[in-house]
């Protein structure tokens, strides 16, 4: 069958090509059609009978000519080559280089959709990675085996903290591997993939990087297949080659839109927003593919990017990825006006792993306690805070106006840091004292009475200049 | 012997006369499982558990003649298997660490013997009915597994096995049916896991079921038996609060749905568990708990049947006599399983793409919840807790919609709470319970008989403070009155000193009804104490400085709960440490 082609193609649109008499075609089995002028284009059965096979075409279906289009089946699903060749290669987002050296040749040709993991067969993430940002270390820490993604909107520097976590993150202790890293663009600009090129040559990282690009004016079909076969390579470098693996994707958002525009060719019933009731167990099939697994040394941890449509976090995709993903970071844009970089809005950020990855024989004993007082006590701050605005700072009493000097040294000291500064843990959670101790003990009870005791240098009496 | 006519993702079109709808099937060349949704003439339409890519028109079919249905014997009890009953940890090493296609693993181990101890009672010549007891079989050290005659089944005795090491495979006796036929007994049996096992009858729950947790137990409490939903936006902190509901409840069965959710989360629960101690036996909790397991990126028609698969193994314990907790978490993704499949059907989608039936096949799940008494005569409970994911938190939608109107108790999660690490998130003006009547009886004669006034007395705080918060956004505290701004400060004292509750702190995790009252009561009487003197005239500032309130806010994690005598002690320090502001504002009151 893989030898045959057949010339039976009855409609086209939009991407789908319905062919007719073929029978025994197998579902998910990958398809090649060549056009009138014999360029060569990609596609998946999406449906199959001996009647009509429905046929996703990668590359569109724009100028297809039904009449001299041949079409083959090649009887098997997507398969992207691996071998350790790839590091420090780029590809699109079907596994085909584009950085004009020649194609990755191996006998080891993996499915892209992968097989779900069994979960007995998971091991729980719990390595604290650090990633030199407070925010993130003190607050929302990162483990290893972790799918924590960055919510963000429209002009934020998600692209430079992503970047900045790329350049900085490291394990602790004497298992402190490198780390090698997969990068998959779908629908991000030429201007966002040449940031992140550059940024990891600067950083001198591009040889341990393995790019997987499908830009904004690239195929849009294609953008689904993109997320998959990079993470077909993280696996491999993972679970073949023993290496920590961090996968950072951008932006989920145009990949449920590239879902969505498919589902709605395809006729699937519309859910929420027009988006096709499957978004959840689609987005669930790439973001499960992070974590450990027992008795293999390597692990994926993901890092996904996801632009909030209008700053929304109800709307469908966060609001799907957070059901999956183990926490998310996300960025405000009320602190990003006012020049505060990393502009991590801390209170609906959260790391589901992060109890498990810090404390006594990870970070540092009072870690846990420490990140639940700068909670309590920003949160508190900025109820003040809010209050000042309607009726005058003047009119708050001291105790309330240390708060407010608390949330400003928060969020320009502890939040705001620098695009290369890297900080320890343990600088983080120093810093964190030096804020709360500006704070009167008794309000402080998240933290035990011994860790007052220990770090707190409160002065009492102290004015609240 | 049929074939396959379309593939169209998970359903698949057969030719294949004279199925019935629910009847498995068996396709393809990898033999994937699937069940009968719909027929048309000759031809069927079927769901399939697993992946279909690679599947083909053309290739076989075959009806295997009977519905989905799960093994009930020893070996279920500390195993996770996947929604339709595959055992993980054999499927794992079998298949490796990927869930392979077409792997056919039988639920229960069968080279593994049980020690059978028959009943003493049973004679050969009696008649059996359905749901008698044959003997058991210790299966762990806290949980006797009783041997139950199949439900359906009835007959006299013809033999029975003496005490000894049984497999699955060995029969241990025999019964001549009222047709003639003979039947033999095994130490498991099956049952299809969309029927509702039968019971004698319904019972009225009168327990509350005691989780450890402060805000559920005392404020909104829940009934061995009962049905509850907590509704939570993601981040809210839901399945925190339901391990620590598994880890805690005074339950004797607890059975884990993990139903499209993620798979680090099940696996944090498997490594989890074994360590821990069930604090009412002192055993490992894993001794009683059973998990089925379909994460989100496991085939979505196993995560349809999943739920169902943890009903029929809870009903199955019940009818041993024993009360058990279902949790299912999350049955949202079990109805967008349904409105998945449904679209694809092509059936027209009411509310938010889901189908008409949604509310009514909802409402018939949590239904097979409840307390019996079982067919043996003995009394059994499954008490059903559901989460819902509402998309963005809203309680509107058509999922938490109808699950509010057929459980009794609800467990709101508040994201604003979850935002401030305001643990747990149960939000105390949204969440409600209708078993509060039924819980106050035994509070009464089991903790205090102030319970339920004191209850009553902590919500009329929290909502006065509602009130006045509101006031001091628009104008500041200052507008308020003295007593006002005392009873801000005592709502406070409630929310930190009692509501909030760490899972990760050893002595805080768990609080006993009885801490749970004395702590209650404590911060009530500083409360009253502290009125009085507002009411002489002191200025609510003082009172907000005084050092005890600080204090009072870490008894919670001070203080465990099978050692209460020193908070008892502070407890009655109370009014001492009030006397002399007392003397002071009484002599400025009379001068």
């Amino acid at each position: 069958m893989k030898n045959i082609e057949f010339r039976t193609a009855t409609s086209a649109q939009g991407g789908l090509v319905v062919m007719s008499g073929v029978p025994g075609v197998a579902s998910g089995s990958r398809v090649q059609l060549r056009d009138h002028a014999g360029r060569v284009r990609s596609g998946l059965v999406i449906r199959a009978a001996d009647e009509a096979v429905l046929v996703e075409v990668f590359e569109g279906t724009d100028e297809l000519d039904l009449e001299r289009t041949w079409v083959r089946f090649l009887d098997e699903p997507f398969k992207l080559p691996v071998s350790r060749d790839i590091m420090g290669r780029v590809f699109n987002g079907a596994g085909v280089p584009r950085d004009g050296r020649p194609p990755i040749v191996s006998a080891d040709r993996r499915d892209v959709n992968g097989e779900p993991l069994n979960p007995a067969a998971r091991a729980y993430p719990r390595e604290f990675i650090q990633t030199g940002i407070s925010a993130i270390d003190g607050m929302n820490s990162l483990t290893r085996g972790q799918k924590l993604p960055i919510f963000s909107g429209g002009g934020l520097p998600h692209n430079r903290v992503a970047a900045q976590i790329v350049r900085q993150a490291k394990l602790l202790g004497e298992d402190a591997a490198e780390f090698v890293v997969v990068f998959a663009a779908f629908g991000a600009s030429h201007a966002d993939a040449r940031f992140f090129q550059e940024s990891f040559e600067e950083s001198g990282v591009l040889n341990k990087v393995v790019m997987f690009l499908n830009l904004a004016d690239e195929p849009v079909i294609e953008r689904l297949l993109t997320p998959r076969a990079a993470l077909t390579a993280a696996e491999y470098l993972a679970f073949d080659l023993d290496y920590h693996v961090l996968v950072v994707m951008t932006d989920m958002t145009a990949y449920a839109e590239a879902l969505r525009e498919v589902a709605v060719l395809r006729g699937d019933v519309p859910a929420r927003k027009g988006y096709p009731g499957y978004l959840y167990s689609d987005l669930a099939e790439i973001y499960e593919r992070a974590g450990r697994i027992k008795n293999r040394r390597g692990s994926i941890t993901m890092i996904p990017v996801l632009s909030m449509p209008s700053d929304d976090i109800t709307h469908p995709i966060p609001d799907l990825s957070g059901y999956i993903t183990e926490g998310q970071i996300v960025l405000g844009r009320e602190l990003a006006n006012q020049g505060v970089y990393p502009p991590v809005s801390v209170l609906p950020s959260l790391s589901r792993l992060m109890k498990d990855g810090i404390g006594k024989n990870f970070t540092r004993e009072d870690h846990p306690h420490v990140a639940s007082q700068l909670f309590a006590s920003y949160a508190k701050a900025l109820e003040i805070r809010g209050l000042a605005a309607i009726i005058g700072a003047e009119e708050l009493s001291d105790a309330d106006r240390r708060y407010l000097q608390f949330a400003e040294a928060f969020e320009t000291r502890f939040i705001g840091q620098g695009e290369d500064e890297d900080r320890s843990v343990y600088e983080t959670l120093n810093l964190a004292w030096d804020l709360l101790s500006t704070l009167p003990p008794e309000a402080l009870i998240r933290v035990s009475e011994e860790e007052l005791a220990k770090y707190h240098k409160w002065q009492a009496g102290a004015e609240a200049a | 012997m049929g074939k396959i006519l379309e593939i169209n993702g998970p359903l698949v079109k057969l030719e294949l006369p004279s199925t019935v709808i629910g009847e498995q099937v068996r396709v393809g060349r990898l033999g994937l499982v699937g069940e009968v949704i719909g027929r048309d003439g000759d031809t069927a339409l079927a769901q399939l558990y697993e992946d279909t890519a690679g599947l083909r028109p053309g290739e076989q079919a075959e009806g295997l003649g009977w519905p989905l249905s799960v093994e009930l014997g020893p070996g279920l009890l500390g195993a996770i298997f996947d929604g339709v009953q595959r055992p993980l940890h054999a499927v794992w090493e079998k298949s490796g660490d990927r869930m392979a296609r077409g792997v056919a693993v039988p639920s229960l181990p069968r080279d593994r013997a049980w020690r059978f101890v028959p009943d003493p009672a049973r004679r050969p010549g009696e008649t059996l009915a359905g749901g008698d007891v044959l003997g058991t079989v210790q299966e762990t050290e806290s949980i006797a597994h009783r041997i139950l005659v199949p439900p359906l089944a009835r007959g006299e005795l013809l033999e029975l096995a003496p005490e000894g090491e049984y497999t699955l495979d060995q029969a241990i006796g025999r019964i001549r049916l009222s047709d003639g036929g003979i039947d033999k007994l095994y130490l498991f049996h099956r049952w299809p896991v969309r029927t509702p096992r039968p019971f004698r009858r319904r019972d009225h729950a009168v327990q509350p079921l005691i989780t450890g947790q402060r805000i559920l137990d005392t404020f909104y409490p829940l009934l061995k038996g009962g049905k509850a939903a907590i509704p939570g936006p993601f981040g809210a902190g839901k399945t925190m609060l339901q391990q620590q509901i598994a880890r805690w409840c005074n339950a004797e069965i607890v059975i884990y749905v993990g139903c499209g959710e993620r798979g680090n989360e099940l696996t944090d629960v498997l490594e989890f568990m074994p360590e821990l101690k069930d604090p009412h036996t002192g055993r490992p909790l894993m001794e009683r708990t059973l998990l089925v397991a379909n994460t989100s990126n496991m085939p979505v028609v196993a995560r349809e049947a999943s739920v169902y698969v943890g009903m029929t193994l809870a009903e199955y314990f019940r009818d041993q006599g024993y009360d058990v907790v279902m949790v299912a978490d999350s049955t949202s993704r079990w109805a967008e399983a349904l409105r998945e499949v449904a679209g694809r059907l092509g059936q027209m989608p009411v509310e938010e793409g889901y189908p008409a039936y949604l509310g009514s096949r909802l409402a018939a799940f949590y239904e097979r919840a409840g307390r019996v008494e079982t067919l043996a005569g003995g009394h059994g409970s499954v008490t059903l807790i559901g989460a819902v994911s509402p998309p963005g938190g809203d309680f509107s939608e058509p999922v938490t919609s109808h699950t509010k109107e057929i459980i009794q108790t609800f467990w709101a999660l508040s994201k604003e709470l979850a935002d401030a690490r305001h643990y747990p998130s149960v939000d105390w003006l949204e969440s409600f319970s209708g078993y509060v009547p039924s819980a106050a009886k035994w509070w009464a004669e089991n903790v205090d008989p102030d319970w339920e006034t004191a209850r009553a007395q902590a919500l009329d705080l929290l909502a006065e403070s509602e009130e006045l918060q509101r006031i001091v956004n628009l104008v500041g505290v200052e507008a308020l009155s003295s007593e006002q701004r005392w009873t801000l400060e005592a709502a406070g004292l409630i929310k930190e000193g009692l509501l909030q509750q760490a899972a990760t702190d050893e002595i805080d995790s768990f609080a006993s009804p009885e801490k749970q009252y004395a702590l209650l009561a404590a911060l009530l009487e500083i409360h009253r104490q502290g009125m009085k003197l507002v009411k002489l005239g002191a200025p609510a500032r003082r009172l907000i400085q005084m050092p005890l309130l600080a204090q009072a806010r870490r008894w919670k994690s001070q203080h465990k709960s099978d050692d209460l005598a020193r908070l008892r002690k502070k407890i009655a320090a109370i009014p001492a440490e009030f006397e002399e502001l007392l003397r002071e504002y009484a002599q400025s009151s009379t001068r």
